[in-house]
């Protein structure tokens, strides 16, 4: 019985804490434009993803690299000055080929998180 | 003889693992991939979580007694790679024909270390030491242990999104295990021998997640996109003391949830032979993530963060 009174005495504790906090969370991709493994007819101008938290811009990035390895990306990824959940880099002109978009995000409680994903530009 | 055996084997392995000083992201992270809390596997990573409660009605065993456990486990970093757990279980048992019984189990703790997090191959190492200490449960009645068992650990997982894109539905697999050895401090209670123990099992995850986010948009929305099938096996063989066919265990195949601030698994119970039961049982875990729902308080690490 001992065990079971040190058991619910943790718990209790964490219980008893848990209406005083704010909560926060790792940022996990909820959509994102192009869509992963998508294929576009043809170029897309801007690489857009949504988190599922705010992110902190200043640990928040989104590279995207062409089939070589190269990036092709215009080096401008930021947080949305209305949408703190969204992410978005501009790209150059794509020919046709496969390019994989690699992104590491902070959300603001400070837990990093970091994915990737390719799609496919036809013409 | 085995408790200073396996006492003596922990304090060799603290030099070397001291030694390895790689960062561990709380939450079971490597690189992409996310591995949720399995529930009969145990996790390869420290970690600021709590099961409560997981709710198991066990499989009808052989003298026909029925098993409900109600059970919590903590696991608290102490630093970014250094952790510990707290368990316990109340179980209540019907026996046809007697008294039903019901009472606490043994207490269970144990020490973890992040032996390694490799992010590119999504692959994650831990090793621990897990003591079930006797006479902390109620003995008689419960069937909670007379005696001290120390259990030295090997716990790991292993993301395949590091397969070519080839393979893309393959991409979302994982798979996590665990080794380990279970010495007990007391070789016989009440005439029946205590065996050292291997302790064995794997878990299959088919992350929807990683599919949706990762490696192709299938078109799942909320909540679909946060679940997680899988199939546990957990399995026990006594390596001594005339035990040796003894080999009981479990297949679980179910489902996770995995929220932000928690998730939730589902499992069916089949046992793997008449030993370890007959018919199915079942089981539901409500698992938080506290460096998620207190990030500046009992969610981070107690040092070094």
């Amino acid at each position: 019985m001992r065990s079971g009174k040190i058991l619910a005495g943790i718990l209790a504790m964490f219980i008893a804490v848990a209406p005083f906090v704010t909560a926060f969370a790792h940022a996990f991709p909820n959509r994102s434009i192009p869509a992963a493994g998508s294929r576009m007819a043809q170029s897309p101008t801007e690489i857009r993803i949504w988190f599922t938290q705010k992110l902190e811009p200043a640990f928040s990035h989104i590279e995207v690299l062409d089939a070589s390895g190269a990036r092709v990306d215009r080096d401008d990824a930021k947080v949305d000055a209305q949408d703190a959940t969204l992410l978005h880099v501009s790209v150059k002109p794509l020919a046709a080929g496969t390019y994989k978009v690699v992104w590491h995000v902070v959300s603001v409680d400070t837990h990093p998180t970091e994915g990737s994903f390719s799609f496919a530009v036809m013409a | 003889m085995t408790r200073y055996i396996s006492v003596g084997m922990a304090f060799a392995a603290v030099p070397w693992l001291l030694a390895l000083d790689k960062p561990a992201e709380a939450h079971g992270f490597a690189g992409e991939r996310f591995f949720p809390a399995t529930i009969a596997t145990d996790d390869p990573f420290v970690a600021d979580e709590m099961s409560l409660p997981t709710i198991t009605v066990n499989p009808r065993a052989g003298d026909g007694s029925k098993e409900i456990d109600f059970e919590s486990d903590l696991a608290k970093r102490i630093t970014p790679n250094l952790g510990f757990t707290l368990q316990d279980q109340w179980k209540y048992t019907t026996v046809p024909g007697a008294p039903n019984t019901y009472g606490w189990g043994a207490l269970q703790t144990g020490l973890q270390y992040q032996l390694f997090v490799n992010a590119p191959h999504e692959l994650i190492g831990l090793v621990g030491l897990k003591a079930s200490w006797g006479h902390t449960g109620r003995v008689n009645e419960a069937g909670a242990p007379d005696f001290t068992t120390l259990t030295p650990t090997f716990d790991f997982g292993k993301g395949f999104g590091d397969l070519p894109d080839s393979l893309p539905w393959l991409r979302p697999f994982a798979l996590t295990g665990n080794f380990a050895v279970g010495f007990p401090t007391k070789t016989t209670s009440n005439g029946n021998p205590n065996a050292n123990t291997l302790n064995y099992g794997v878990a299959l995850e088919y992350s929807l997640e990683f599919l949706q986010h990762h490696v192709r948009d299938v078109g799942l929305g909320v909540p679909f996109d946060r679940m997680i099938p899988l199939v546990e096996l957990s399995m026990t063989t006594p390596i001594n003391r005339g035990q040796g066919s003894l080999t009981t265990g479990t297949v679980q195949p179910g489902l996770i949830w995995a929220g932000q601030y928690f998730q939730i698994g589902v499992e069916a119970i089949v046992p793997v032979n008449s030993l370890s039961g007959h018919g199915l049982g079942g089981l539901v875990q409500f698992h938080m993530f506290l460096d998620d729902l207190f990030p500046d308080s009992i969610g981070k690490p107690l040092l070094g963060e």
